[in-house]
């Protein structure tokens, strides 16, 4: 890995088709700083996403990567992870992506702490398939599909990775570039599942969660006397509906990866070109 | 005395039917006897009735066949589900104590042997050998040196420490005796043995075989049946290789982790059953479009839905040949055999990887739960051949750069195959996508690349047919005007439906194929014979219908779908009686 890499040079030459405005870009660029600041490059860095607005990332980004199909991407990111350790794996969603099709797979990659970081762009609405309610979004906000909003409690992304034995938990602000690009930081260099909720407004769809609503709205962490590893007090900031938090609400510092508990340790894309010597012992065990 | 010798032990699920059965196989495999066993199990943990039958010959065995010579009977029920087979001289084995087996009747002919199995147990030192007592008694009756059944106890509770094994071999002596004792009966049975060392191994444990002997070393997998031992399999071996085993929280989740750890750049499998291949069809089609080397087994049971998981079917052909949205371009090879179970699984790596596609190991229940005798060289680790295809390294990756250095994961090739670089390779950063794709694989609608990375995909197929060999496997007469093709696990029962056939006069001519896509041209084959009957265990002759589509010639068909597999001599009479309809009608 070279030492002198900039964060440009994750930039891929392929021009975003994201809304101007939209909390997207930021949330790249924050990522790409957070991978350059990391230490990585391009070569050694795998990016997975999914499908919606979210999913594009990859392509805009220069980078060993996978777009994938829909709510999918942790397991692949999982996969890629294992069977190669030496690469840094950031996998990319939406909240329809993370929280609704793919809620299964996140739940389980929280439990199943391969080190790598998941980056959440959270809208609130389901932005390409132009504007229906998504998963987090609130119970009376009134879309296409759901005229008197959805009814329903929001999910809270963060109490389901607490819940599932979540190990680093965080949320950031797309146009807080500095913050956001320190938090995804941590949750890349994390040993284990780093989550990081971004707060991503749609400008085209959304006009309840807005820039404006969040500045509004937003508690940095770091302002406070928050102390990551006190597991109650994130709890207790968690379940706060009252306000929005920024910055890296719990952290467990004990953390075992996946990798290390089960000794996934090894590039699996190296085999011989036969099998290997002691195979006939495979066979002699059916004596 | 016949040639062969047909066991089987039968109860509740939960009496240790398997592992009885499981030992008694091991005892003849040890003494240099070829074995073939088969289960009969229901979907359920304890209760229903269960069976393991076991036929045993000196000469190999490869099919079950309608003839049951010695049956140990836990149940009443297990008389009754065996009538058919049970024959006249029949011996059955049972403990007339046991409340099951209260108020026993022997079918008249048969030989009943009423053994205190429990009580004998409990002398030995246990009541929970009382299954072992009865494997010394079918010792006893089929005249096989009951040393041989020690060695199998000793392999099966040697973990368990030598006071264990000890009184095993007690309980099985005490069977023994009981019927050298009291029954003053001559047995026409008598099994030699020889000085053969043979492994007993099923279809599910060839393909983990085949996996790590093929280098794969990362396997992502759901339980179901009759899959699971796949994975099982694996757990706990494929470590040793440096690879790992994840059991995923779905099927999706394991066939989206396989496909990462392929573009990673192991060599990477799932296995499934049919209801799982259908929850991982969407990223099978993302597989095939990024051009993902991938092997995806698919053990096939009853269905549809969740039809009958623990039994026989060969239902799946056309999902795994037709499934999912769009076009895709896969290779779906089918073993034929168990030992082949083992072959085709090395070279659906080598496919996948030398024309990076995913490619489907159609197996079956029949031939995935069942356990077969081979000499260890039919599992020849020196004939197993790794190809990696077009991986570009640090060094030949330039030749792949495009004038701006980009690297093009999906350049049009006249082969259809592009060059493949592993993460980690310097220059190789790029993106995959199910979208359609330019050679660098980023999004595109252009029209004419959109027709050329089609071409491009489908031209692979070309490749391989004219590289590969597709050939079927060929067996009986040649110059036989009657053509009988099969797929998947029917080989054995016809290889042996051919012999029964032979008797009667018939020769037939047999091709079993061992590739459902790409597949071998059958045009000449089929031209040059005046009969042709398609065997396999579907109901709408889902081959048959690939035959034709394929040769446009209409062919006669055999299907059997009621869960079990075909039997040797039952085949025999199905093709005979096919051929008689044709003469009755001509």
């Amino acid at each position: 890995m070279s030492s002198n890499v900039r964060f440009t040079d994750f930039k891929s030459d392929k021009q975003p088709t994201w809304c101007p405005g939209c909390g997207d870009f930021g949330t790249m660029n924050g990522i790409m700083k957070a991978l350059a600041n990391s230490g990585t490059d391009p070569d050694n860095t795998f990016m997975v996403a999914g499908i919606g607005c979210s999913g594009k990332i990859g392509t805009y980004m220069h980078s060993y990567a996978i777009h994938g199909v829909h709510g999918r991407s942790l397991p692949v990111a999982a996969g890629v992870k294992l069977a190669n350790p030496d690469l840094t794996v950031v996998a990319a969603g939406g909240d329809g992506d993370g929280y609704s099709i793919g809620a299964g797979h996140f739940i389980h990659a929280v439990r199943r702490n391969v080190d790598m970081a998941y980056t959440v762009m959270d809208n609130r609405i389901y932005g390409l398939t132009k504007g229906q309610a998504s998963p987090t979004s609130r119970e009376d906000f009134e879309t296409s599909t759901t005229p008197e909003g959805p009814q329903q409690p929001p999910v809270n992304p963060l109490a389901l990775s607490l819940a599932a034995g979540g190990t680093f938990i965080a949320q950031s602000f797309a146009t807080d570039h500095k913050r956001h690009a320190e938090i995804v930081q941590e949750a890349i260099e994390h040993d284990g599942f780093g989550f990081v909720n971004v707060f991503s407004p749609c400008v085209t769809f959304n006009d309840v969660d807005t820039y404006d609503y969040f500045r509004d709205n937003l508690v940095d962490l770091a302002d406070t006397d928050h102390d990551p590893t006190d597991y109650d007090a994130a709890k207790e900031k968690i379940l706060d509906s009252s306000k929005e938090y920024e910055g890296v609400i719990y952290k467990d510092e004990s953390s075992v990866s996946y990798e290390q508990k089960f000794g996934v340790d090894q590039d699996m894309s190296d085999i011989p070109s036969g099998a290997p010597d002691d195979a006939m012992d495979l066979v002699r065990e059916f004596y | 005395m016949p040639a062969d010798f047909n066991w089987a032990i039968g109860g509740e699920a939960g009496d240790g039917i398997d592992s009885t059965g499981k030992i008694f196989a091991q005892a003849l495999s040890r003494a240099g006897r070829h074995v073939f066993t088969s289960k009969d199990f229901a979907s359920r943990i304890r209760g229903g009735y269960t069976a393991y039958k076991v036929r045993t010959a000196i000469d190999p065995v490869q099919s079950v066949v309608d003839r049951l010579d010695v049956l140990i009977a836990l149940t009443q029920r297990t008389i009754d589900e065996n009538l058919d087979e049970l024959h006249e001289g029949s011996v059955i084995i049972y403990d007339g104590d046991r409340s099951t087996m209260a108020d026993v009747e022997i079918p008249e002919g048969m030989v009943g042997l009423d053994i205190p199995l429990k009580a004998l147990a409990e002398e030995a030192g246990g009541a929970i050998m009382r299954n072992v007592v009865a494997l010394g008694a079918a010792c006893a009756v089929a005249d096989f040196p009951i040393e041989n059944l020690d060695s199998a106890l000793q392999k099966r509770f040697g973990g368990k420490g030598e006071a264990i094994v000890e009184n095993n071999k007690k309980a099985a002596r005490a069977g023994l005796e009981y019927v050298h004792d009291e029954y003053d009966h001559e047995f026409d049975y008598d099994l030699e043995t020889t000085d053969e060392d043979y492994v007993l191994i099923n279809g599910d444990q060839a393909i983990g075989m085949g996996a790590i002997a093929a280098g794969c070393r990362f396997y992502a997998g759901y339980p179901i049946t009759p899959a699971t031992d796949v994975m099982e399999y694996l757990t706990g071996r494929i470590e040793r290789y440096g690879g790992h085993v994840v059991q995923a929280e779905d099927e999706l989740a394991a066939i989206n982790l396989a496909l990462g750890a392929a573009r990673a750049g192991a060599r990477s499998m799932t296995a499934t059953s049919g209801p799982g291949i259908d929850l991982m069809t969407e990223t099978f089609g993302l597989v095939a479009t990024s051009e993902t080397p991938l092997v995806i087994v698919d053990v096939m049971r009853s269905g549809p839905s969740t039809g009958m998981p623990t039994k026989q079917e060969q239902g799946d052909l056309n999902m795994m040949l037709y499934g999912g949205h769009g076009e895709i371009p896969r290779f779906v090879v089918a073993p034929t055999s168990i030992d082949e179970c083992f072959w085709k699984t090395v070279e659906a790596f080598n496919f996948a990887e030398k024309y990076q596609v995913p490619v489907y190991v159609a197996a079956d229940l029949a031939m995935a739960v069942t356990e077969q005798t081979f000499s260890p060289e039919a599992f020849d680790m020196d004939e197993v051949e790794i190809d990696r295809g077009k991986v570009v390294d640090d060094d030949s990756i330039d030749e792949w750069l495009d004038e701006e250095g980009r690297f093009q994961p999906h350049a049009l090739t006249d082969d259809g195959v592009s060059p493949r670089a592993f993460p980690g390779t310097e220059q190789g950063a790029h993106m995959s996508t199910g979208l359609e794709h330019d050679e660098l694989g980023r999004r595109t609608e252009d029209r004419s690349m959109r027709v050329e990375q089609v071409d491009k995909r489908d031209r692979k197929v070309e490749t391989a047919k004219e590289t590969e060999d597709f050939s079927p496997r060929e067996f009986g007469d040649a110059d036989s005007d009657t053509l009988i093709l099969s797929w998947g696990s029917n080989e054995g029962a016809l290889v042996e439906a051919l012999d029964f056939l032979e008797e009667d006069g018939i020769d037939v001519r047999f091709l079993s194929v061992p590739y459902m896509f790409p597949r071998p041209d059958l045009t000449e084959e089929i031209e040059a014979a005046d009969e042709v009957i398609v065997v396999e265990c579907n109901a709408t002759g889902q081959f048959a219908n690939v035959v034709e589509h394929d040769t446009l010639t209409r062919v006669k068909r055999i299907n059997k779908y009621d869960g079990v597999r075909f039997k040797a001599d039952e085949l025999a009479d199905e093709i005979k009686a096919t051929l008689d309809a044709e003469e009755v009608s001509a």
